[in-house]
């Protein structure tokens, strides 16, 4: 709460005053959720919340709404969220529900599950005009198809009728933005609106919001925990950490003269694409003080001498669906991919949803049974040989998956989840010597002794990745796949994690497969990257050659969609 | 703690170390906790135990082992309403003994009886031929059952048999009392004893039942579900053929291959019936888990597929299978009432709730009503209380919450 006593200035649509949120956990313990937090949005701009996760963002958002739980939400009675001369916390729900959608309204972070399924897209608009509007009939379908358009749906006169099923993901959030800004809200609240999406089409969203703000004058909240983003879009940034605010003011000042330790971390510890320190600068060693320690850029690439662990070639995948009687229908979901992973060497495999990137990592991990093609590890084809004699070569390659909060078995101990492996492996002699590895790899990844005692649910995100991390280097292996491994990680986090990786590279020579969306994570982590689209290699070159120089218009395209952040600050950034 | 159990016999890690450590809570420790913050819950699981109790301590002898024994007068009313009853009297002069009949039959009702009239005409014809036959004569001899204006009962000639090797072995030492606790039955057997040890067949019957039935379902289901394909098509195609089956039918099916009564004889038929639901249930869990990437996980380190079924992913829907047990249980403990009331229940030798409640509909005619209280008011207290922590249980359980405290 650096500047709470420097609010934005300016005629404001709302002002929030010494909000204060907390949650009834169970009858005695309470948790608050945000801490009295004051900020304005004024008129025709756009206010970004960014944070962590549970700093606290989302649950402003809702309470401005009034949609937080009643049942163990506690708003405090001294909170104000003033609109209109109105104060939101106090006004009964009967209007509140008539600001909602008129006034104020909002998108949420999945299109796929804020649409109803078995409405079509025209029914669901007309819903919001009828309720707001007082549309009937005809208008309300001649307005939802004007306000398609306004989204960029292309042909919105035969789109009204389809069903969410039948567009795409950032189709169905154009959809949601348009039932948002149906009936001309003043104020648009959009919560992590393009985290479920590619970086093409969040690109797109983006630049449609930013449109759109501009052309209808309105005020817009984004809630978002990536700063990339927040410097394109943003006029005027908050910064939340554990319910408090950490600083605020214009974009301009917060990413060029940021003041607080915290916001000067989080610009800082997302890793960029201009440079390739040995460690990413995690946020503790900004709040202890001591700042990036490891300054030196490192050197990536692949050389024609580097030993080949893996050799993959000609593999395909494709799924089979019946359609009508007998018949069968083919979806290749990967073809003909070949590619070679040196030892020691980390290739990154990036595509965007849809393009078989993971089905390339679940393959050659046999998860998947391949259709085609072979992967010759130490001289034997992998993909060929029986189940029998694949069990001996399946510790030598592990996979971390995507989310920690699923991968690891809640009702396994730690220290079960350790053990397991090297029991089923037959590694280690004794009971003993397996728990004693087990402790071993706990201090490796980090993480104290007691944790070996402890659930998977007592430990958060980025802990339970490390977690993984250590199930998988139980069994030794030689190749890593990561899939998506830190893509549901705060950035904070997410150094953490990349710099565990790192340095177990450094000590036991893995290759990675490092499998994400995330251009940006994917230039900081590989020697060489594979860009896949449509199961299909597009392009394929050592890391720094691709991002200087693509080759292909599809790479060209993916890498102009990464969002740049604050583009006049990024000289000052980079001192 | 179930999973300590199974780390323990997987033979995995009893580990000691010397770092001092707080054992942390399982998932069934903290649902435990949730639970017990359940008042409605708490008091159910009491109730519940204390039933429980009583029945193990049936079984083992030490109470209601003498239920047997006619301590009381055919139908005592129940102490808190005094020997003064009009039922005792009237008992009697069915009773029974020769020493029954000629008790003259008084009515002091203070119960409006409806059909008392009649009874009271049926008596009085029955006493006018009294002098000439005893009315206590096997029916069989005593010529056409309608001159007598009694039903025809066809296992008259049966019960006269029992009646005698009773009247023989019935040493009449000692007293019989005119009122009993909560009354008596036809024989003067005390109900309160009788319901403590019916209490013994009817949670046995609906708890080992249900274990059969949800064993089935959930070894069916896990197999359907975690296999697919063929596997799950042939275990489909069983469950479609079997549901169609109209259910009394099927139950008449089995008990008619099992030809005998008994009560593993009831637990089999509704075991081997019931799974059904658990199947459908246990089924659509293991399709969801399978996908999970803690499963995917264990299939990259190499587990098999037994291990993946039941070390992983078994303890993750073993609540489903806790919820669906004591749904049944509370199912079976009412459907053993309704076989045995079919006469597909117990054998005679053999009390239970339901041939109790089987006995109170034709006692209920004559007013008799505390032994369907006693059995009634046993098997609504249980059934409640179990439903009741059933749902607490599931609550307790529920997977939402999970997360929370460690996010």
């Amino acid at each position: 709460m650096t500047s709470v006593a420097n609010p934005i200035s300016g005629s404001a649509l709302v002002s929030i005053r010494d909000l204060r949120i907390s949650f009834r956990l169970d009858r005695k313990t309470r948790f608050e959720a945000v801490k009295g937090i004051s900020f304005d949005i004024p008129q025709n701009s756009t206010v970004a919340l960014v944070g962590e996760s549970g700093s606290g963002k989302s649950v402003t958002s809702l309470a401005m709404l009034g949609l937080l739980p009643p049942e163990n939400s506690i708003i405090d009675r001294a909170s104000q969220i003033v609109y209109g001369g109105r104060n939101l916390v106090s006004l009964p729900i009967g209007e509140l529900r008539k600001l909602r959608g008129a006034d104020i309204s909002m998108i949420f972070q999945e299109p796929m599950t804020s649409l109803n399924p078995v409405f079509s897209v025209g029914w669901q608009l007309e819903e919001v005009l009828r309720l707001h509007m007082g549309m009937t009939g005809r208008a309300a379908r001649k307005r939802s198809i004007e306000v398609l358009r306004e989204v960029g749906i292309p042909e919105p006169e035969r789109r009204i009728d389809a069903y969410p099923s039948q567009l795409s993901g950032g189709q169905q959030q154009r959809v949601m933005i348009a039932m948002a800004i149906a009936c001309e809200p003043k104020l648009l609240i959009a919560d992590e609106p393009t985290t479920a999406l590619d970086v093409t089409i969040q690109k797109q969203i983006l630049d449609l919001i930013a449109d759109l703000q501009k052309r209808r004058q309105m005020s817009v909240l984004f809630i978002t925990h990536d700063l990339a983003v927040v410097g394109e879009i943003a006029d005027y940034v908050v910064v939340m950490r554990n319910g408090e605010i950490r600083e605020q003011g214009p974009a301009k000042a917060v990413f060029e003269t940021p003041q607080d330790t915290y916001t000067k971390a989080l610009l800082r510890c997302r890793p960029q694409l201009d440079r390739r320190p040995t460690r990413l600068p995690v946020i503790d060693d900004y709040m202890r003080g001591t700042g990036p320690t490891h300054t030196e850029e490192r050197r990536r690439g692949v050389r024609m001498s580097d030993p080949i662990v893996l050799d993959v070639k000609n593999l395909g995948k494709s799924f089979y669906s019946r359609e009508g009687l007998f018949g069968k229908r083919e979806f290749k979901a990967v073809k003909d991919v070949s590619f070679k992973l040196p030892k020691g060497k980390t290739l990154g495999l990036v595509g965007e949803s849809g393009s078989g990137k993971t089905t390339v990592g679940l393959t050659l991990m046999r998860l998947h049974e391949a259709t085609t093609g072979e992967a010759i590890f130490e001289g034997r084809d992998l993909l060929s040989m029986s189940p029998k004699e694949f069990m001996a070569y399946k510790r030598r390659i592990q996979i971390i998956f995507q989310n920690p909060y699923a991968s690891l078995n809640p009702r396994f101990t730690i220290g079960q989840i350790l053990v397991e492996p090297m029991q089923i492996h037959g590694i280690g002699d004794s009971t003993q010597a397996r728990t004693d590895m087990a402790f071993e790899l706990l201090d490796k990844v980090g993480l104290a002794e007691v944790s070996f005692y402890k659930y998977p649910h007592e430990f958060s995100g980025g802990q339970r990745q490390r977690i993984a991390i250590a199930r998988c280097l139980t069994m030794k292996p030689d190749i890593l796949i990561c899939d998506e491994s830190v893509s549901a990680l705060d950035v904070s986090v997410q150094a953490q994690v990349l710099n565990l990786l790192q340095d177990l590279q450094d000590e036991f020579g893995l290759s990675y497969i490092f499998i994400s969306h995330d251009l940006a994570v994917v230039k900081y982590i590989s020697d060489e990257v594979m860009v896949m689209n449509e199961g299909s290699i597009v392009e394929m070159a050592n890391s720094d050659e691709i991002y200087r120089h693509p080759k292909m218009p599809y790479t060209r395209n993916l890498l102009a969609s990464i969002p740049k952040g604050w583009q006049g600050g990024r000289e000052r950034a980079n001192d | 703690m179930a999973t300590h159990a199974a780390a323990l016999r997987e033979g995995r890690a009893p580990i000691v170390r010397e770092v001092p450590h707080t054992v942390s809570p399982g998932l069934w420790t903290l649902a435990w906790r949730r639970l017990r913050s359940d008042r409605v819950g708490m008091v159910s699981l009491v109730i519940v135990v204390a039933f429980l109790l009583m029945m193990i301590l049936s079984a083992a002898g030490l109470i209601a082992s003498d239920w047997n024994r006619e301590v009381g007068v055919n139908y005592a009313p129940p102490s808190f309403l005094g020997s003064e009853a009009p039922a005792a009297s009237q008992a009697a002069a069915i009773a029974p003994g020769g020493e029954a009949t000629s008790a003259a039959p008084e009515y002091k009702s203070k119960i409006v009886d409806p059909i008392g009239d009649v009874i009271a005409e049926l008596k009085a014809g029955k006493g006018e031929r009294g002098e000439s036959q005893p009315a206590a004569a096997p029916p069989a001899t005593s010529g056409t059952p309608a001159e007598q204006g009694e039903s025809v009962d066809p296992l008259a000639a049966v019960m006269a048999d029992i009646r005698a090797k009773t009247a023989q072995s019935q040493v009449h030492t000692e007293e019989r009392k005119a009122t009993l606790p909560f009354g008596g039955d036809k024989w003067g057997r005390d109900v309160l004893k009788k319901t403590i040890k019916g209490s013994e067949t009817s949670i046995f019957v609906g708890l080992a039942a249900a274990a059969l039935a949800t064993f089935l379902g959930t070894v069916f289901g896990a197999v359907a579900g975690y296999f697919g394909k063929w596997v799950d098509d042939f275990f489909n195609w069983f469950y479609s053929v079997f549901s169609s089956i109209p259910y009394l039918l099927l139950i008449l099916a089995v008990a008619a291959v099992l030809q005998q009564k008994g009560i593993m004889t009831i637990v089999l038929i509704l075991g081997l019936t019931g799974w059904a639901g658990t199947f459908r249930l246990m089924r659509a869990e293991y399709l969801k888990h399978k996908a999970r990437e803690y499963v995917q996980a264990a299939d990259a380190i190499g587990a098999s597929n037994a291990r993946r079924m039941f070390v992983h992913i078994f303890p993750n829907v073993s609540h489903v299978v806790l919820v669906q047990m004591s749904i049944y249980t509370v199912g079976f403990i009412k459907a053993e009432v309704i076989l045995s009331f079919l006469g597909f229940g117990v054998p005679v030798d053999v009390v239970s709730w339901g041939s109790m409640l089987n006995e109170a509909q034709n006692e209920l005619i004559l007013g008799k009503w505390w032994q369907l209280v006693a059995a009634g008011t046993a098997m609504a207290l249980l059934v409640t209380a179990f439903s009741l922590f059933t749902d607490a249980l599931r609550d307790a359980l529920d997977p939402k919450l999970k997360g929370r405290a460690g996010a």
